[in-house]
């Protein structure tokens, strides 16, 4: 029905630009022959690569009725999505990736940076990802490929990072996060505060980390420090005796028995967790929402060693450059930033990069739950309008500023990536 | 008729038969041929974090068989890694053959009537109407901590604590890959024993031999050929599979399909090609040794 209904809406619109259009056209010219063209500049389609993390169909629905522009999402896996930039750039148009990737991304030259002018509200995208820092001033931390290192290149076609800010913007941020353990607080059973507990026998058989290398080998990391066995230098990017003393430990738990499962992807970490097979993995923010939708009681647990975050922005194709393309995509960049998107993402639990026009397209009460861990005045609805919390609940770790300024690292490609890898193939074998 | 006239028949009648084979040959240069081609090309190629680089250099095989020299008498990940593949695959094998044979027999010998046969073998495509994956999935929620036979066990007083072991393990792996793939082996096997002249079992039985007797020395052997087929498809697919004993294995269990899998995924392609490789290598070694004990095609 609703389908139908924006169909409906839709296409009166077209008629009413389309008519718009002849009318205009036809006072100028006297002829009706303009139809076919002004029906082909109002198909303004989009090819959006990206993971499924950020692609909400209300988001494209709104995006279209707003702009008319049309998103056609591709959806893959953080991997695939480097893998096609980098084999098939042609068959995409904007591409929503994460800065770690950049380093693989840049080099291929696959890429077309944004031009930060051309950015509306560029000058006030958070701090986090200019200057690493809150916007309070606060200092977070920089380990492994913080956003803010790889941000600007030092021309339009360069393949060179800038320290300094540039108008070259390899991905203008949208959405990032704080990332932290899940826990079963209804079968553990007592207070957990530390990334050691990932490892403490305790949990043995139930514990679990993502089998994606570059991620898990970070989670491991955090918990060598936690356990005070060692203290790396910069956990995202390990020389190749720290890669093997992580390695060392992760197998030593594999093989005592301490994992139930690796998972890939959201929905393998949401069974894990939902069916009780394991009551401590490394866990994404929705995930965690995802399994207390179900009834299920599921922390996504602040640690005193801090968080490991991830960001994630927009660039477009180097296909894109010159094309008409460009400008709709400019056009997309900027409705995103405008606002109803930020909003969206941050009543899933992520961040929008412009907190200023997120905030004025939330209430007061969400904006309170969400962003300055206020306790919610009234029932916290999911963007689906299901309930997701009661009123009164704070959101777990808090405000804005505890859990952003509790990031210790960022997600990263090392520069031992290859060396990893390997490493992590016997892991697995061990 | 003369020589000549006879000889340009020859002619003709083998270039109808290039003809005919064309098409298939064709299509297996362009789709299996040309891409194996590529990959052991690519395989000897060097490689950097975000591209394949056209200069030969052996680094995909050397660092694929990283330390097993030097790790002696300990096993490299790549021994390991195919010692389980070769593992899982053999217990697989050696189900599905003992429970495929036996269906194949029941269906070949106990079923008398044509239509009973073949809605019986109909039967046993049911599960094939759902994906592989959700076949595989529906284990889960079955075998884990708290799943029906977790319970069912708990409440029948069996165990007083859940089995562990009945999930994202080798038991799981093998049970999901032989619930997958005895299909594989039943239709061959059947394939051949239903060609088996029953004069042959009557004489054999009118010559007073046991039914064991009659089962080893006219039934096996005249199935032989169905075997050998079945063995091939579930060897060559649990060989390569990295999907099953993913989810399985709950993504602990190393497998020659996995590897190329993660190297793939880390855009390491010359790595992944030379895997692939040597995979393929040992797969084939595997078939021809099969082979060579029934010669398939002079039995079909």
């Amino acid at each position: 029905m609703t389908d139908r209904s924006k169909k409906t809406t839709i296409s009166r619109r077209t008629l009413l630009k389309g008519a718009a259009g002849v009318a205009g056209f036809a006072a100028g010219s006297g002829t009706l022959l303009s139809a076919p063209y002004v029906h082909a500049a109002d198909a303004k389609v989009l090819r959006y690569l990206g993971t499924a993390v950020n692609e909400g169909d209300e988001i494209s629905k709104k995006c279209l009725a707003d702009t008319g522009i049309k998103i056609e999402y591709i959806t893959a896996t953080t991997d695939d999505v480097t893998k096609r930039v980098i084999t098939q750039p042609n068959s995409f148009d904007v591409l929503d990736t994460e800065y770690f990737s950049l380093k693989k991304l840049v080099p291929s030259g696959n890429i077309f940076p944004l031009d930060a002018r051309k950015i509306k509200e560029f000058d006030n995208i958070t701090p986090v990802f200019t200057k690493g820092e809150l916007p309070n001033g606060k200092k977070i931390g920089g380990q492994g490929t913080a956003p803010w290192k790889v941000l600007y290149l030092e021309g339009a076609n360069s393949k060179t990072f800038s320290a300094t800010p540039t108008e070259y913007v390899t991905l203008i941020p949208t959405v990032y996060n704080a990332d932290t353990l899940g826990i079963r607080p209804d079968l553990i059973k007592r207070p957990i505060s530390s990334w050691a507990e990932l490892l403490n026998p305790e949990f043995k058989g139930k514990a679990s980390i993502l089998n994606i290398p570059s991620i898990g080998i970070m989670d491991a990391a955090l918990v060598v420090e936690a356990t005070g066995q060692y203290k790396y230098a910069d956990k995202g990017n390990m020389t190749k005796a720290e890669i093997d003393l992580t390695m060392k430990v992760l197998t030593e738990a594999k093989k005592a028995g301490q994992f139930r499962a690796f998972w890939k992807d959201f929905n393998e970490s949401v069974n894990l967790m939902a069916s009780g097979e394991t009551v401590i993995q490394s866990m994404w923010s929705p995930a965690v929402t995802k399994v207390r939708s179900m009834g299920i009681a599921c922390t996504f647990q602040p640690l005193k060693e801090g968080y490991r975050s991830w960001a994630s922005g927009f660039c477009v194709s180097k296909a894109v450059g010159g094309s008409p393309k460009l400008d709709w995509a400019y056009e997309f960049v900027n409705w995103y930033l405008s606002g109803w998107a930020g909003a969206y993402l941050n009543r899933q639990g992520y961040y929008s990069a412009v907190l200023s026009t997120a905030k004025a397209n939330m209430t007061e009460d969400e904006w309170g739950y969400w962003m300055e861990g206020k306790p919610a005045k009234s029932d916290i609805k999911a963007p689906d309008g299901t309930l997701m919390e009661k009123a009164g609940a704070v959101r777990d770790g808090g405000s804005y500023d505890d859990r952003m300024g509790g990031v210790v690292c960022w997600n990263a490609v090392m520069d031992e990536n290859d060396y990893m890898v390997r490493k992590w193939n016997e892991f697995i074998a061990a | 008729m003369a020589p000549a006239a006879s000889g340009l028949r020859k002619i003709a009648v083998r270039s109808i038969a290039w003809l005919q084979a064309g098409p298939m040959m064709l299509v297996f240069a362009l789709f299996f041929l040309l891409p194996l081609v590529l990959v052991v090309i690519v395989s000897v190629w060097d490689y950097n974090e975000y591209e394949m680089i056209p200069a030969f250099s052996f680094r995909g095989y050397t660092d694929t068989f990283e330390g097993c020299v030097a790790n002696l008498p300990e096993l490299c990940t790549i021994l390991k890694t195919y010692l389980k593949t070769l593992k899982l695959c053999l217990l697989t094998w050696g189900l599905t053959l003992l429970i495929g044979f036996w269906v194949a027999y029941f269906l070949a010998f106990h079923v008398r009537s044509k239509t009973w046969q073949i809605v019986l073998s109909l039967l046993c495509t049911i599960p094939f109407w759902t994906s592989n994956v959700i076949r595989m999935i529906a284990w889960i929620p079955l075998l884990g901590r708290n799943g029906l036979v977790n319970q069912g066990l708990i409440g029948a007083g069996v165990v007083n604590k859940p089995v562990e072991w009945l999930l994202f393990s080798e038991f799981s792996v093998v049970l999901a890959l032989v619930h997958l793939f005895t299909f594989f082996m039943v239709v061959p096997i059947f394939n051949s024993m239903i060609r088996i002249d029953k004069r042959l079992i009557e004489a054999a039985y009118d010559a007073g031999a046991s039914g064991w007797q009659t089962l080893v020395n006219i039934i096996i052997p005249l199935a032989k050929p169905g075997i050998v087929i079945g063995s091939i498809f579930v060897i060559t697919i649990v060989m390569g599979d990295f999907v099953t004993i993913g989810v399985m294995g709950g993504q602990q269990i190393a497998s020659a399909g996995k590897i190329i899998e993660s190297r793939l995924s880390a855009l390491q392609f010359p790595a992944a090609a030379a895997n692939a490789v040597i995979l393929l290598g040992i797969t084939v070694l595997i078939i021809s040794a099969l082979t060579r004990i029934v010669d398939v095609r002079k039995e079909l």
